[in-house]
């Protein structure tokens, strides 16, 4: 299962590769050849309403949805880390306040708070970045905070504290590197997350603006077309579901792998 | 129960704060995104004091807050109605799409996670755990599609969309069900596990209790309380959920209303929606708690 995992990641980061080198390819529009059936007049998975190449719009898709993952789960990590380990660390009117803000995140249950956020700023793919980093940190900064609660009253870090380390230097040497294994098991769950909410986003129009090809976008203008040509729904669809599938074992392998106990899901 | 009760005022008030403040993310000035540039002075003028712009922020956050107390939302800036009546309207067809997806959820989870742990590492049992994993990946703005493309065009046994027509609701339901039936399942399978390795099931082993009256008197009511826990969290999930089911299939309810009101930037009424769902889902988990409080002995005596 890690293997066939690993193998549908690689595969999603060469296309993101694939689509650097080939920008917008797939916006090329052949009037001529509408929705031709996959494996047909040289289209490997068919063509679009606008005889737009499916496999090169699947293409440019990966490069979106890889991009948007990496940078909303980086910046969600960052965030999210930092504001848990001070709330563990410090304790006091500092965990107060993260723990409240914590709650009140989580008061807002799946895609809500991103659907809110990007629906103000508009649609767009950094205000899709900014809105999934906003809702993103929360999972961390909670897993961060309850890592943190527990290890400080470890014997080294006791140590630490006694021979007078400064506070930031017990935090960077002494439990961050405590906390990368929960927290790259958390970072894996993130990644099929957030590929989920960038495609749904764009679903809703919320995300990347028309040329430009999403999963979620794809799935959107191929439901109008379901009845005449469901492999416009169908591809996009396998592609994004197999690699947040892929993304799920990844990050169930790697806690079985890196003996993580405590994992928190939202 | 009162620390409950007080953190879950607190948290509303949080929730009600972040909403105000999500219109501090519109790019540049509300009035600018809403009439253009070029608008006449007297038409800004009018919608500003109508959106309440001409005040200092902190006094329309307390303004705001006063009304949410008081059950007011607002007034829709395009459709010359309130923001609660606009959603009242709709509430009810999502309500019952989401009790309906609930009834998918019980109406699956429980059998297959019942069976999935009695027949554990078995071919039912791993069939289960893919469908659990399907569940976690496939995204329903995909299934709801595919459930379409084979029941309504393929078969043409159900309608493709709308609320009109009888049996409509099915797939909408099967579709914002389905990930939650898959890890209700999941949850269930574990928690029976978890149980039967427990004393008090020996003990009834011991005495000489049927298989049938061990899983049902004993097994089950345990199971149950972490489960339960599960579905009130995910019955306020459901809400949120349905925003996007709700598109899939044109159903009217409040999340097609929050996409909408997105379209037509009706900032108060996205406000509304966004906070009527999030404070739902934080309402139904303090009802969980209760609820909990009522069925575990255990919890009543620590609390």
């Amino acid at each position: 299962m890690t293997i066939f995992a690993t193998t549908i990641l690689g595969i999603w980061a060469l296309l993101s590769l694939l689509s650097l080198l080939l920008p917008m390819a797939g916006n090329e529009i052949a009037l001529e050849s509408m929705f031709v059936a996959p494996m047909h007049e040289g289209y490997v998975l068919g063509s679009d309403e606008l005889g737009r190449s499916l496999a090169l719009r699947l293409v440019d898709g990966a490069g979106i949805s890889l991009l948007v993952a990496v940078v909303s789960v980086g910046i969600s990590t960052l965030l999210g880390t930092a504001l848990g380990i001070l709330a563990g660390f410090y304790g006091g009117w500092v965990d107060r306040i993260v723990s409240r803000l914590i709650e009140v995140f989580l008061a807002f249950p799946g895609l809500l708070l991103a659907i809110a956020m990007a629906g103000m700023l508009g649609p767009g793919i950094e205000n899709v970045v900014i809105a999934l980093s906003l809702m993103g940190w929360v999972g961390f900064a909670r897993l961060a905070r309850n890592q943190v609660l527990s290890l400080k009253q470890r014997e080294h870090v006791l140590a630490a504290v006694a021979l007078g380390q400064t506070n930031l230097n017990v935090m960077r040497l002494h439990l961050l590197p405590l906390l990368m294994a929960p927290l790259l098991v958390e970072a894996s769950f993130g990644v099929a997350s957030a590929v989920i909410a960038e495609a749904g986003l764009s679903f809703l129009g919320l995300g990347v603006q028309p040329p430009q090809a999403s999963w979620g976008s794809m799935i959107r203008e191929g439901v109008r077309y379901l009845l005449v040509a469901p492999h416009l729904v169908l591809v996009p669809g396998l592609a994004l579901s197999l690699v947040v599938l892929s993304a799920n074992l990844l990050g169930d392998a790697l806690r079985d792998r890196l003996d993580v106990t405590s994992h928190s899901k939202r | 129960m009162t620390k409950r009760l007080l953190d879950t005022s607190i948290v509303l008030f949080g929730v009600s704060t972040l909403v105000f403040f999500l219109t501090a993310l519109i790019p540049g000035d509300p009035v600018d995104v809403l009439l253009g540039e070029n608008a006449a002075a007297a038409d800004r003028a009018a919608l500003r004091q109508q959106m309440g712009l001409d005040q200092p922020v902190f006094a329309r956050w307390i303004d705001y807050l006063g009304g949410v107390a008081q059950g007011d939302l607002g007034d829709s800036l395009l459709r010359s109605r309130s923001v609660a009546a606009l959603i009242a309207e709709r509430f009810p067809a999502t309500l019952q799409l989401a009790l309906s997806a609930f009834a998918v959820v019980l109406l699956v989870a429980t059998p297959l996670g019942t069976l999935a742990a009695y027949q554990k590492g078995r071919v039912l049992d791993q069939t289960a755990s893919v469908f659990a994993l399907l569940g976690q990946s496939i995204p329903n703005f995909w299934l709801g599609p595919m459930l379409v493309l084979v029941f309504s065009i393929g078969m043409g046994w159900l309608p493709v969309s709308g609320a009109q027509a009888p049996g409509s609701i099915i797939l909408p339901a099967l579709t914002l069900g389905f990930s939650l039936a898959a890890v209700s399942m999941r949850m269930l399978r574990a928690s029976l596990l978890e149980i039967t390795n427990q004393d008090f099931l020996r003990t009834a082993k011991a005495k000489g209790a049927s298989g049938l009256r061990i899983a049902m008197r004993h097994a089950l009511p345990n199971a149950l309380v972490p489960v339960t826990t599960l579905l009130g969290l995910q019955l306020g999930a459901l809400l949120a959920g349905a925003v996007i089911t709700e598109v899939v299939f044109a159903w009217p309810g409040i999340g097609s209303l929050l996409i909408e009101s997105i379209q037509q930037r009706d900032y108060p009424l996205i406000q509304g929606v966004v906070l009527v769902i999030a404070g739902s889902y934080v309402l139904l988990n303090l009802v969980t708690d209760l609820l909990l409080y009522w069925l575990d002995p255990r919890i009543r005596e620590s609390a």
